[in-house]
């Protein structure tokens, strides 16, 4: 037999959705993670609730790349309608476990089939009538943890952590899990080179955390107080960990009162008016949405950035146009966010890369807002939002909170009332408030997304509009300097590549694959718009740029293409992927060898 | 000369605002003296009043009273989602939203119901001219069916009686007035704001320069022909005592949450009770089907739990919450991270 493949493959199953697979596969990833092997879950899943295929992939590798790698190592296949489809889909020399009732008869002889009788098994070997379907899937674990050899402690472990909240299902799940060991023991043998063994490393320390989760946490932290919603998926699961971790902290336990209002509108309209209505009354709001709700609330969106009121806004981007693929991940709503809304305008876009960024970026969010009095995006996607990520714990914030320019009712005596609402005071355009409720004679002003002089009052004059643009503008050049930096990781190269946002994974793996072909490429990652002379300078000293994105049109290298000096603009090429699935490293890397003229290895 | 103060020390002219644009002889430039009359009455102090409003004629009238307040003119049809977040930022604030019958009974329909659904606390009122004005005249959804439009068209659709709408909704204060009608409309609005939970004045309001012709049901000779007020409100504040006196069985006194009272005297032989939901339907459906336009408070429900309580939220505002307030601890941070590994 050929040496072992250890710690390097990537898992799938394949099953209907509503069967309860979900857990199977949780306990999986857990155990693995617990053998301290790294692991990157990707749920690959369809708009709907019951009766669909539905895939789960788990890439493990001693590296601890993250990204998705594609076509799969081992396979279980518990699916009939997707069983041709999913065996055409493995690699050569792939471990297939499957239905002993699935015919495998001229098919694929480059695989090692695994079949068990997984209906029957359910049937004779579980009692609970109740939970045959979904005891069913835990059979499976029990398969594949003999296959691999996964240590019963860390399935165990595994069945522990996902059932945390309810203990009692640990014993009847890992009942299953025996049953499938039992089966193998006596009916299967070891054909493949697939192997797990416990190491270490590499996740000592780590968790494991879902972007929308990290970015609930953030909100907590930021000091959200308002959060206003409509159930969109794959954003519905920010307010919904919002909701939950609200009603563990921020609950007074003398009173029983709640520090946070979390309200789930009656449409995507509703919700970014809620969230602007309170952040113009002094509370840091938030609304999270993905691109259909985003396109609702572009007119709403305009009323922030023209009268000048925090707000921020999630958007867990998905495949567009209209309706899209609404379970499949995108990076195509970067254009039309950073300009979102009629008449000239242009909003700060915050674009995290890493759930830990998820956290920041939203916790830092609620400064930024204050700080500037204007609409702040944040930019996440499916696949960050809603798959588990391997990170460091996060980190306890030691700054308080910036409120901005408020002016209280003291500071308004100290000015003897003499203010003015769009006033440029320190020319950094960015203006003064007051909130509604501060007790001073000269407080109120007029809120309108009408023409407004500096005093608040209502104007059609054209000089003071432009005027008033012109600062709004200004206060732009100052946001410029204030959002998140580009990381750069460089190596002095004359190559680069710059993207944003989740592809961040699949670049550093690519990244090794490019270095292990004798070519190293630099690497800017853009962190927010507007875009900043970094990126020029980056540019600058790199003859060919290479721009990743997951969108059809390269958003991101034609507002590159805006910024640059014409002459630099030459540089840039863009690599695009837009099937709806998180990009894999080699979607870049053969297309920058192919580019470089690099022979393949 | 002497100017009479109101019991915070204010003069009226405290409670007017910029002089108004609309045209000369509008019904909302009443409303507005109104409301100033009321607000000036209860001795609201200014800096606690937030002034909401959508888009159009009626939209343009916070600019109007209240100078001193902080004031909101949004987006059309959306002013209930942004009075909704300012109430929710800040319980303590009087919220008093401003809105037309375009701006609430077509485009802000959704965003209306569900406010009152909510039971949001605020003044909510409907300047009801039954027409677009600042787009020169179109027909609004509230316009009767077979009114005449200025250049002749016949409305062929059904109104929508945003009363009705409001009270099968759980509306908990429903009110329907004049702005012709200050006797009526001055207490009403008193207790609107005295309400605690969202309380809907749909206040008709003629447009006289595109709907006050013969054959409009919202011009001032049709509303003055056909008003039938079902009940004379008077409003006695919670820092007065009830001294007035009344035959019994001929007034309804409904205490307020903050404790005020407002007294109901019957009119004619209509024996109405406001607290009977079937029977404010009804009341507005008998008006429709004679002809009249039935004015007054129509429904209450003092004690319903308005949408701030429901949440749990405390008093105090949530905008004034600080990082110490708001942030985990260190330790219940490092729980949550203990539960992710």
């Amino acid at each position: 037999m050929p040496d072992p493949i250890v710690n390097d493959l990537t898992f799938q199953a394949a099953t209907v959705n509503g069967s309860g697979s979900q857990s199977s596969n949780s306990v999986l990833m857990r155990a693995i993670f617990r053998m301290g092997i790294p692991v990157a879950p990707k749920n690959i899943f369809p708009s709907n609730i019951e009766g669909l295929p539905t895939w789960f992939q788990i890439r493990v590798s001693p590296e601890g790349y993250m990204a998705r790698k594609g076509d799969p190592d081992v396979l279980v296949a518990l699916n009939p309608a997707t069983w041709s489809a999913d065996l055409k889909g493995v690699q050569p020399g792939a471990a297939v476990i499957h239905d002993a009732s699935y015919s495998n008869a001229g098919a694929r002889e480059d695989v090692f089939y695994y079949p068990v009788p997984f209906s029957q098994l359910a049937k004779t070997k579980i009692d609970n009538d109740k939970l045959r379907k979904q005891l069913l899937n835990m059979i499976y674990v029990g398969v594949v943890a003999r296959l691999l050899d996964i240590p019963l402690e860390a399935i165990d472990h595994g069945l522990r952590r996902h059932f945390q909240t309810k203990p009692k299902a640990v014993a009847v799940n890992l009942q299953a899990v025996q049953v499938g060991m039992d089966y193998w023991d006596e009916n299967l043998k070891k054909q493949d080179r697939y192997t797990l063994r416990p190491m270490t490393g590499k996740t000592e320390g780590l968790v494991l955390v879902e972007g929308n989760q990290a970015t609930a946490l953030g909100c907590l932290m930021g000091g959200c107080t308002v959060a206003a919603w409509y159930p969109i998926t794959p954003s519905s699961s920010v307010c919904e960990y919002l909701g939950t971790y609200a009603e563990r902290f921020r609950i007074d336990p003398a009173t029983g009162e709640k520090k946070i209002a979390i309200v789930q509108a009656e449409d995507e309209l509703a919700a970014v008016g809620m969230a602007i209505g309170a952040g113009w009354a002094g509370a840091r709001a938030m609304t999270s949405t993905s691109g259909p709700g985003i396109s609702l609330m572009a007119e709403f969106v305009g009323l922030s950035y023209y009268a000048e009121i925090p707000v921020v806004i999630f958007d867990i981007q998905r495949i567009g146009p209209s309706t899209g693929l609404p379970t499949r991940t995108s990076q195509a709503d970067l254009g039309f966010v950073y300009n979102l809304s009629h008449g000239d305008t242009k909003h700060p876009v915050l674009l995290p890369g890493t759930v830990a960024e998820c956290y920041e970026f939203a916790r830092d969010a609620f400064d930024l807002a204050d700080r500037f009095q204007t609409a702040i995006f944040i930019l996440s996607d499916l696949d960050l939002g809603m798959n588990l990520w391997m990170t460091q714990p996060f980190e306890y914030p030691e700054r308080p909170f910036d409120r901005g320019k408020v002016l209280s009712a003291e500071k308004l005596e100290e000015l003897k009332g003499d203010w003015g609402r769009y006033r440029d005071v320190e020319g950094d355009g960015v203006p003064y408030r007051t909130l509604p409720g501060t007790d001073h004679p000269m407080a109120g002003y007029f809120t309108r997304g009408s023409g407004h002089d500096e005093n608040a009052r209502y104007t059609e004059s054209g000089e003071v509009y432009a005027r008033n643009m012109d600062r709004l503008s200004r206060k732009f050049e100052t946001i410029r300097a204030a959002v998140p930096a580009p990381l750069i990781e460089s190596g002095g190269s004359r190559i680069g590549i710059v993207a944003f946002g989740s592809t961040f994974n699949a670049i550093q793996e690519a990244r090794e694959r490019l270095r292990e072909a004798g070519l190293e490429v630099d690497f800017l990652r853009v962190r927010a718009l507007p875009l900043n002379d970094a990126v020029t300078e980056f540019v600058k000293t790199h003859d060919r740029i290479y721009v990743v994105e997951m969108n059809r049109d390269g958003q991101l290298y034609d507002l590159l293409r805006l910024h640059l000096p014409s002459a630099l603009a030459g540089r840039l090429s863009s690599i695009r992927r837009y099937d709806g699935q998180p990009i894999p490293a080699d979607a870049i890397t053969r297309p920058i060898l192919e580019l470089e003229a690099v022979p393949a290895s | 000369m002497s100017v009479t103060l109101n019991r915070i020390g204010l003069a009226r002219d405290a409670y007017k605002g910029a002089a108004t644009t609309l045209c000369a002889g509008c019904g909302h430039n009443s409303i507005t003296n109104h409301l100033i009359k009321a607000l000036y009455e209860l001795g609201i102090e200014p800096h606690k009043l937030a002034k909401m409003s959508g888009i159009g004629c009626s939209s343009k009238t916070p600019a109007y009273f209240v100078e001193a307040a902080h004031g909101f003119n949004g987006v059309h049809g959306r002013m209930p989602s942004l009075t909704t977040g300012a109430k929710l930022a800040n319980r303590q604030l009087i919220v008093l939203g401003v809105s037309g019958d375009g701006d609430t009974a077509s485009i802000g329909l959704g965003q209306y119901m569900h406010l009152i659904r909510r039971n949001v606390d605020c003044t909510y009122i409907v300047e009801d001219n039954g027409t677009y004005g600042l787009t020169k005249g179109q027909f609004s959804a509230t316009a009767d069916i077979g009114s005449v439009q200025k250049r002749g068209t016949v409305n062929t659709y059904e109104p929508i009686d945003l009363c009705t709408m409001a009270i099968t909704l759980g509306g908990t204060f429903v009110a329907r007035s004049f702005s012709g009608d200050g006797k009526q409309l001055v207490p009403l609005l008193k207790a609107a704001v005295a309400h605690r939970g969202v309380a809907v004045l749909d206040v008709v309001s003629p447009c006289v320069t595109f709907n006050d012709h013969d054959g409009s049901t919202k011009s001032y000779e049709w509303v003055k022909e056909h008003e039938e007020a079902i009940l004379d409100p008077s409003f006695i504040p919670y820092y007065e005592e009830v001294t007035v006196d009344y035959e019994p069985g001929t007034t309804t006194d409904v205490r307020l949450h903050d404790g005020s009272h407002l007294l109901l005297r019957k009119l004619h032989e209509t024996d109405h009770d406001p607290t009977d939901r079937s029977a404010a339907l009804r009341v507005i459906e008998e008006g429709r089907r004679t002809g009249h336009l039935v004015t007054g408070l129509l429904y209450i429900q003092p004690e319903a739990e308005d949408f701030s309580t429901r949440e749990r939220l405390p008093e105090h505002p949530l905008r004034d919450y600080t990082e110490t307030d708001l942030r985990l601890t260190r330790a219940q941070f490092d729980e949550v991270m203990a539960e992710l590994a």
